[in-house]
C-alpha cells in the first residue's frame, strides 16, 4: 500500500476539474439559499438576464444597449460562480484528503469468524470487508490487511499502520491494554489477532470527518451561523438601501437603470465573505485533516482555538520517550563495582526502557555479570503497583530489589534495618534535579541509588512560551513525584503540573478549571482517560488508544503524536482569523465602491455630485462595470487566502487585532480604489464603451 | 483666540468637569453605596409603598423589560386623551384648543419617547396642564425609563453569571430622585433668577419698540427647560424652543442649558468605568464619541464661519456672512456648537433655525443621528454603542482568532441576531420612510388630502430632500429637533413620525438589554493572553471604524442626495 500523499499544491488540475464542475452543480438555487449573500447575487443574475430579454425582444431603450446589460449579467453570474468555484474547490481538497484516507480501507477480503456453537471451534469464512458489520470478529494474520476498525479482542501483533501515519516504523498492539485499536487499510507484520468491529459502516470517525468536508450535508458551526447573520444583516441594509434609492431617484428626477441597481446592490453586499465562508470552514476541517487529526465536529476545531489550557503528559509530550539511568550512587560502605553489579543483574531481566538503559549505563561503567551467572535460573519479580518495586531473586536465596525510595525503605525498615542517612540524602539531591531515584536493595539492605534522568525534547520550551503568548496554560500530567515534576516544569516552561497523577486527578483537574469557565484541552489513550476525554472540552485521542478513548474524545490523532494539541489549537485560531480578516476586507471594499458607482448614478442629473468621482473614473457605464469587475475578481484572487488561512502570530491579542487591522481593513478599503481604477484604465484601452 | 470660541471650549471643559464627578456619584447610587443624598430613602420607599411595588425584588430582562412596556403603555393612553381634552381640563389661560387625534397621536409618542419632536407650536397646541403633567412629566419619566434600562445593562456587564439583574422599578425612581429631579431644580432656579418666566399667568400684553402692541405667551418655563436639557429631551416650552429669548436668556443660561444636555450622557459613560471598575474602558468609549463627535463639529464650525459663498456671489465680503437663522446674540460658534452637540445627544433642543444652516452643518446635523452614539441620549446613547461593540467584538473578536467574547461572556448566534436587527433597524426606518414621503410627493402630488403633499416643502431641491430626510432621521434617532421648512403638522407626517417613533424607541432598547440579559446568564470566562482586551486604543479605533462603516454605508447615497449635492452645487 503507497504511503499516504500529502500534496499541498492549492490549485491540482484533478481537484480544480472536479470544482470546475461543481461549482455549475452549486447554483441550484435549493442549495445555494444556504448562503444568503450568494443566493441575493443569484437572484440579481436573474433580474439582470430578464432585462436583457426585455431589451432583445422588446426593444426597451430605457435600461442602455444591450451589451452593457449582458456584460453586467455575465459579471454577476461569473460571480455566483467563482463563490462556488472556492466552495467546491474547498470541498474537493477536502475529499480528495478524505479519499486518501479511505482508500485505504478498500474492499479487502476478510476473515470473519462465525460462532458455530459452545462445542465447536469458531469456523472462519472469507466474506469482503464492506459485508462486516458492528459487533462482528475478525481475524488477522501476517500480511493480512485490516479490513475494518475494530478493538482487538484476543492476541498481540505488529501492525504497520504507515498508510495513515505515514510513519514507517512497526507499532505494537494488544489486547487489554491501552493500544488495542485497530484501524482499516492497516497491515498486520507479524502474529494474529482477533478483532471485533466497533462502528457500523459509515459510521466511522473518518466518515464522520467526510462529513464535515461535504459543502451539502455539512453542518454550520456555532460562530459560522453568528457571522451567516450578521452578513445577512448587511445584506438587508443594502437591500434597503438599493430600493429606496428608487424613489430617492425619482424625487431628483434622476432615472436609474435596473443594471446600476443590481450592481449597486451586488457591490455593497459583502460578496467576498459570502463567498468564500464555506470555503473557509471546509479549508480548517481539511488542514486538521492535513495534520492527521480526524475531527468529529467543526465546533470542536472552532473551540480548539478559544483553548485556555492544556493539559499534557510528560512522557512523549515534555520528555522524549522515558527516563535513562545517568549516575549509581553506592551507599557508604558499597563497593561501586559490587554495585553496579546489582543493578546489572536486577536489570538483566526487566523489559521495560528504564530497565535497559540501566543496563546500558552498567556496561559503559565496565561492570558485568558473574561469569556463572544464568538469569533463566533467577526468580523474577515483576513491578506492581502495590509494591512499586521489582528485581530477582537469585538462585542462592539472594533478594536483589529495585523500585521507588518509600517502597524501598519500607522493606528495609520492616525488616529491621536501617536506611542510610547518606542514601537518603542523595535521593533527595536526585530528586530535586529534577531525577528519579532508584533505590536499590539486597536482601533488604540497602546498595545505593541509581538515578534516571528526563530528557526534555529539544524545543519544547519555546512551543510552551508560544502558547503562552497565545494565552494558553500549558499542564504537564506526570506520574513523578512532586519534586520531580516541579523540576521538569520548570525546565520545559510548562505553567502548572499535577504529579503523582491517577487518571481521576486529570478528571478532576479539568473540572476545576472549567468551574473557572476556562476552556480545557487534553489527550489520552487509555479506557482510563475515557471520562476526562469526555470532560475536556476539546479531547483529542491517539488512534492507537482504546475505543472508549476514541469515542470519548472528540478529535481524534492519527499520528498518535502528544504535541499535536499545539498545532490543533493554531488550525482553530486560524480558522476565525480568516473569516474575521476577510469579512473586514469586504465590508471595508465598499467605501470605494460606493465611490465609484454612486457618482455614476447622478453625475448627469446632479453634475456637482461629479466631485466624488475621485477616481477619476471614465464614465457612469465603465465605473459600475469596474465595480463590478472588482467585485468577482477578487473572490478567486482570496481564493488561497481562504483555503491556506491566515497566518496566526502570537503576538498578544491586541497587536495581532492591530496588525489585521491594517493589513485587511486599511488594506480593504485602499485595494479596490487601486483595483477598479486599473479596471476602468483596461476597459478604456479595450474601447469597450 | 477668539472669544466666542472660548465661550464653547469653556462650555465644554465646564460639562466634563462636572460629568466626572457626576458620574462617580451616579455609579455609587445605582451600586447601593453609601452616598449624601440618601436622605431621600424614605422617601423611595414611600412611593414603592404607595405604588405597591417591591423594589427589591430582582427582575430578569425579560420582567425588566415588561416592566417598562407596561407602565409605557398607561403613560401613553393618559398623554393621548389628556392632550385631545386638554381645552375641557385646568390650567389654561390662554384658551387654547384640544389637540387633533392624530397630532395627540404623534406629540404623546413623541414626548414618550423622549423624542419630543413637535408638530404643534407651545403657545397655542397646548395648556400648562399638559405641559406640565403630561410634557414635563414624560421629560423626567422618558429619561429615567431609558436610564433604567442602561442600568440593566450595566448590571449584566458587571455580573459574571447571574439570570436577574437588578429591579426596574428602584432604577427608575432613584435616576429622578437622586439626580434628575435635584439637578433640575437647581437649573430652573438658575434659569428663572436669569429671566426665564415663571408664572401661571397667561399671556402678557406688551408694546414692542416699534410702538405695537403684541401679546407674549408665558408660563412655568423655568422649570420644563431644565429637565428639557437635562434628560436630553429637547421639546421646548415655546415653538421656537430655545431659539426664543425667554427659554435661554443669556450667555449664562445658553452655558448651562448646554452643560445640561450634554452632561448626563458623558457622566453615564464615566458611571461605567465606576460602576464596573474598569474606568479604562470608560475612558475608551468617551474618547471614541468625543472623537466622532469632533469629526462633526469640526466641519460644521468651519463651514459655518467661513461664510456663505452664495452670498459672496453678489458681491458681498465673505465673513461671517451664514448669519441667517444664528443666535445672533451669541455668535456663530455658539450656534454651531449648540447644533452639533443637539444633535449627538438626542436633545434636539434649538437656539437657531436648522433650516438656515450651511449643507454640512445639516449634513452634520444628519449623521450624528444617524450614528446617535456618540454621547447619544441619556441611556439610550450608550445602549446604541453597546450594540456597535457588540458587532466590533464579533468581529475583531475572529480576526485574532477566538470565538467572540466581551466582558467574559461570549457572543453567539443569537446576540448577533438581536444586533443585526437593532443596527438594522436605525437605516431602515429613516430610509423607507423617506422613500414612502419621496415616492407619496412625487406620484400623488394633488391627491385628494387637507394638506397636499406639493404643499409640505419649503424648498425644491436638494435641501427639500433633506429636510424631509431630517425628519425621519431625527424621529428614528429620538432626537426631535426639525430642520424646519417641511410642514409636519398633518396627518401623512403626524401618524408616519409616529409610526416611527414608536419603533425606533422601543426596539433600541429590548434589543441590547436582552443582548445583556443573555449574555449574563453564560458562564464567565476569565480573561487570559489571549482574550481581546476591549479597554485598549485599538478597540476603540476598532468601534469608531464599525460606527463610522455602518453608518456611511447605509446613508451615504441618501446623503450624497441631499447635504452632498447641495454643498457641491454652491461651491
Amino acid at each position: 500500500m503507497a504511503k499516504r500523499q500529502r500534496n499541498n499544491a492549492l490549485f491540482q488540475k484533478d481537484l480544480v476539474n472536479e470544482a470546475l464542475v461543481q461549482s455549475l452543480v452549486k447554483l441550484n438555487p435549493r442549495t445555494l439559499w444556504r448562503n444568503p449573500v450568494m443566493f441575493t447575487v443569484e437572484i440579481g443574475t436573474v433580474v439582470m438576464a430578464c432585462v436583457c430579454c426585455a431589451i432583445l425582444f422588446n426593444h426597451n431603450t430605457t435600461q442602455g444597449s444591450l451589451a452593457y446589460n449582458l456584460a453586467i449579467t455575465l459579471i454577476l453570474f461569473v460571480t455566483v460562480l467563482f463563490a462556488n468555484f472556492a466552495e467546491a474547490l474547498a470541498e474537493a481538497r477536502g475529499k480528495a484528503q478524505a479519499n486518501s484516507l479511505r482508500k485505504t480501507r478498500e474492499e479487502t477480503p476478510a476473515k470473519k469468524i462465525v460462532p458455530v456453537g459452545e462445542m465447536y471451534v469458531d469456523e472462519i469464512q472469507i466474506v469482503n470487508s464492506s459485508e462486516l458489520k458492528k459487533g462482528d470478529v475478525f481475524l488477522c494474520e501476517t500480511g493480512d490487511t485490516i479490513p475494518m476498525d475494530g478493538e482487538i479482542i484476543e492476541g498481540l501483533a505488529t501492525i504497520d499502520e504507515s498508510a495513515i501515519t505515514g510513519e514507517s516504523a512497526p507499532v505494537i498492539r494488544e489486547s487489554g491494554g491501552d493500544k488495542s485499536s485497530v484501524t482499516g487499510g492497516t497491515k498486520v507484520l507479524s502474529d494474529k489477532i482477533k478483532v471485533k468491529i466497533t462502528a457500523e459502516p459509515g459510521e466511522s470517525f473518518l466518515d464522520k470527518m467526510i462529513a464535515l468536508v461535504e459543502g451539502a450535508s455539512r453542518q454550520k458551526t456555532p460562530n459560522e451561523i453568528a457571522l451567516t447573520i450578521l452578513l445577512a444583516g448587511f445584506t438587508l441594509v443594502f437591500i434597503i438601501v438599493c430600493v429606496t434609492l428608487k424613489p430617492f431617484g425619482d424625487y431628483s428626477l434622476t432615472p436609474i437603470t435596473i443594471a446600476a441597481f443590481v450592481s449597486l446592490f451586488v457591490c455593497l453586499i459583502p460578496t467576498t465573505i459570502g463567498g468564500l465562508l464555506s470555503a473557509i470552514g471546509i479549508a480548517g476541517m481539511d488542514r486538521a485533516l492535513r495534520a492527521n487529526v480526524i475531527t468529529k465536529s467543526g465546533k470542536a476545531v472552532e473551540t480548539a482555538g478559544d483553548l485556555d489550557t492544556l493539559l499534557l503528559d510528560k512522557t512523549g509530550t515534555i520528555t522524549i520517550g522515558n527516563r535513562k539511568a545517568t549516575n549509581f550512587y553506592p551507599t557508604k560502605g558499597i563497593d561501586d563495582s559490587a554495585f553496579i553489579r546489582n543493578c546489572l543483574i536486577s536489570s538483566l531481566a526487566d523489559e521495560t526502557p528504564e530497565g535497559k538503559s540501566i543496563i546500558e549505563l552498567a556496561r559503559e561503567k565496565g561492570g558485568n555479570a558473574p561469569d556463572n551467572f544464568d538469569i533463566h535460573k533467577a526468580i523474577l519479580i515483576k513491578f506492581s503497583a502495590e509494591t512499586r518495586s521489582s528485581g530477582v531473586n537469585l538462585p542462592g536465596g539472594k533478594e536483589i530489589r529495585k523500585g521507588a525510595f518509600d517502597a524501598i525503605r519500607k522493606i528495609v525498615v520492616t525488616a529491621g534495618n536501617q536506611f542510610p542517612a547518606d542514601t537518603e540524602e542523595k535521593v533527595r539531591q536526585i530528586s530535586s534535579n529534577g531525577g528519579t531515584p532508584l533505590v536499590v536493595s539486597e536482601d533488604k539492605k540497602v546498595l545505593g541509588v541509581i538515578e534516571l534522568q528526563d530528557i526534555i525534547k529539544p524545543g519544547i520550551h519555546e512551543r510552551f512560551e508560544r502558547l503562552r503568548k497565545m494565552g494558553v496554560k500549558t499542564v504537564m500530567v506526570t506520574g513523578d513525584n512532586p519534586l520531580t515534576a516541579k523540576f521538569i516544569a520548570e525546565k520545559a516552561g510548562v505553567d502548572d503540573f499535577i504529579a503523582e497523577a491517577k487518571p481521576e486527578d486529570k478528571m478532576n483537574y479539568i473540572k476545576k478549571e472549567q468551574a473557572e469557565g476556562k476552556l480545557v484541552a487534553m489527550m489520552g489513550d487509555g479506557t482510563n482517560d475515557a471520562p476526562a476525554l469526555a470532560q475536556a472540552d476539546v479531547g483529542v485521542a491517539m488512534n492507537s488508544g482504546t475505543q472508549a478513548a476514541k469515542e470519548a474524545g472528540n478529535m481524534v490523532d492519527l499520528d498518535n503524536d502528544p504535541t499535536k494539541l499545539i498545532e490543533i489549537v493554531e488550525i482553530g485560531k486560524q480558522l476565525l482569523m480568516t473569516r474575521g480578516t476577510l469579512t473586514t476586507f469586504s465590508i471595508a471594499n465598499d467605501v470605494a465602491k460606493y465611490f465609484a458607482i454612486v457618482p455614476a448614478l447622478f453625475i448627469v442629473t446632479i453634475p456637482s455630485l461629479r466631485i466624488l468621482n475621485i477616481m477619476g473614473l471614465n464614465s457612469p457605464e465603465s465605473a459600475i462595470l469596474s465595480a463590478v469587475i472588482f467585485n468577482a475578481i477578487i473572490i478567486p484572487l482570496l481564493i488561497p487566502l481562504a483555503l491556506r488561512g491566515v497566518q496566526y502570530k502570537p503576538i498578544g491579542a491586541s497587536a495581532l487585532l492591530r496588525r489585521n487591522l491594517l493589513i485587511y481593513g486599511l488594506g480593504g478599503i485602499i485595494i479596490p480604489f487601486i483595483g477598479i481604477k486599473l479596471i476602468d484604465m483596461m476597459l478604456v484601452l479595450l474601447h469597450v464603451n | 483666540m477668539n472669544t466666542e470660541i472660548v465661550g464653547i471650549v469653556a462650555t465644554y471643559g465646564i460639562t466634563l468637569l462636572l460629568a466626572i464627578p457626576l458620574g462617580k456619584y451616579i455609579a455609587k447610587v445605582f451600586a447601593a453605596e453609601k452616598v449624601w443624598t440618601d436622605f431621600l430613602k424614605p422617601f423611595e420607599r414611600f412611593i414603592f409603598r404607595l405604588s405597591g411595588i417591591d423594589s427589591t425584588k430582582e427582575m430578569n430582562w425579560k420582567e425588566q423589560m415588561k416592566a417598562m412596556l407596561t407602565i409605557s403603555s398607561i403613560w401613553l393612553i393618559y398623554a393621548f386623551f389628556a392632550l385631545i381634552y386638554q381645552d375641557k381640563l385646568p390650567l389654561n389661560p390662554d384658551h387654547n384648543l384640544g389637540q387633533t387625534p392624530d397630532l395627540a397621536f404623534n406629540t404623546a409618542i413623541s414626548f414618550l419617547v423622549n423624542c419630543n419632536i413637535q408638530d404643534y407650536s407651545g403657545e397655542t397646541g397646548v395648556t400648562y396642564f399638559t405641559q406640565h403633567f403630561v410634557l414635563m412629566f414624560f421629560h423626567f419619566t422618558s429619561a429615567a425609563t431609558a436610564i433604567a434600562a442602561m442600568m440593566v445593562i450595566y448590571k449584566g456587564l458587571k455580573e459574571k453569571s447571574v439570570t436577574t439583574l437588578g429591579n426596574f422599578w428602584d432604577f427608575f425612581v432613584k435616576s429622578i430622585t437622586r439626580f434628575l429631579l435635584p439637578l433640575s431644580v437647581l437649573i430652573a432656579i438658575i434659569l428663572a433668577f436669569n429671566g426665564t418666566p415663571t408664572s401661571y399667568a397667561g399671556k402678557d400684553t406688551v408694546i414692542t419698540m416699534q410702538g405695537d402692541t403684541t401679546q407674549v405667551s408665558r408660563g412655568p418655563v423655568a422649570a420644563l427647560v431644565a429637565i428639557k436639557h437635562l434628560g436630553t429631551n429637547g421639546g421646548g416650552w415655546f415653538g421656537a424652543n430655545s431659539a426664543h429669548p425667554l427659554e435661554c436668556p443669556n450667555y449664562l443660561t445658553y452655558m448651562v442649558e448646554m452643560i445640561a444636555q450634554l452632561v448626563i450622557p458623558i457622566a453615564l459613560i464615566f458611571a461605567l468605568g465606576f460602576y464596573l471598575k474598569k474606568k479604562k474602558l470608560a475612558y475608551i468609549i468617551f474618547g471614541v464619541m468625543t472623537f466622532g463627535m469632533l469629526l462633526l463639529f469640526i466641519p460644521t464650525i468651519q463651514g459655518e464661519m467661513h461664510g456663505n459663498s452664495a452670498i459672496a456671489a453678489m458681491g458681498i465680503n465673505p465673513t461671517n456672512t451664514a448669519m441667517e437663522g444664528k443666535e445672533v446674540r451669541f455668535g456663530i460658534p455658539a450656534t454651531a456648537y449648540w447644533s452639533t452637540q443637539t444633535t449627538v445627544t438626542s436633545t434636539g433642543s434649538a437656539c437657531g433655525a436648522h433650516d438656515c444652516y450651511m449643507p454640512m452643518t445639516t449634513g452634520a446635523e444628519l449623521m450624528a443621528m444617524m450614528v446617535n452614539c456618540f454621547y447619544g441620549g441619556c441611556g439610550v446613547g450608550f445602549m446604541n454603542y453597546y450594540i456597535m461593540i457588540i458587532i466590533a467584538v464579533f468581529i475583531s473578536g475572529l480576526m485574532v482568532g477566538r470565538t467572540p467574547e466581551f466582558m467574559g461572556h461570549k457572543v453567539e448566534a443569537r446576540e448577533m441576531k438581536i444586533a443585526s436587527i437593532a443596527a438594522l433597524l436605525h437605516p431602515f426606518l429613516i430610509l423607507s420612510f423617506t422613500a414612502l414621503s419621496c415616492y407619496v410627493l412625487v406620484n400623488l402630488p394633488n391627491i385628494h388630502w387637507a394638506f397636499q403633499p406639493k404643499n409640505w416643502l419649503g424648498n425644491p431641491g436638494y435641501h427639500g430632500f433633506s429636510e424631509m430626510l431630517y425628519q425621519y432621521t431625527s424621529c428614528a434617532a429620538n432626537n426631535g429637533s426639525a430642520m424646519g421648512g417641511l410642514t409636519a403638522n398633518n396627518v401623512f407626517w403626524n401618524v408616519t413620525t409616529g409610526v416611527v417613533l414608536l419603533f425606533s424607541r422601543f426596539i433600541p432598547i429590548i434589543g441590547p438589554v436582552a443582548i445583556a440579559g443573555i449574555m449574563a446568564q453564560k458562564k464567565y470566562i476569565p480573561e487570559s493572553a489571549g482574550t481581546l482586551k476591549t479597554d485598549t486604543g485599538t478597540f476603540g479605533v476598532m468601534t469608531l471604524a464599525v460606527i463610522i462603516i455602518i453608518a456611511a454605508l447605509a446613508f451615504f447615497p441618501a446623503l450624497a442626495l441631499g447635504p452632498f449635492a447641495e454643498f457641491f452645487s454652491m461651491k
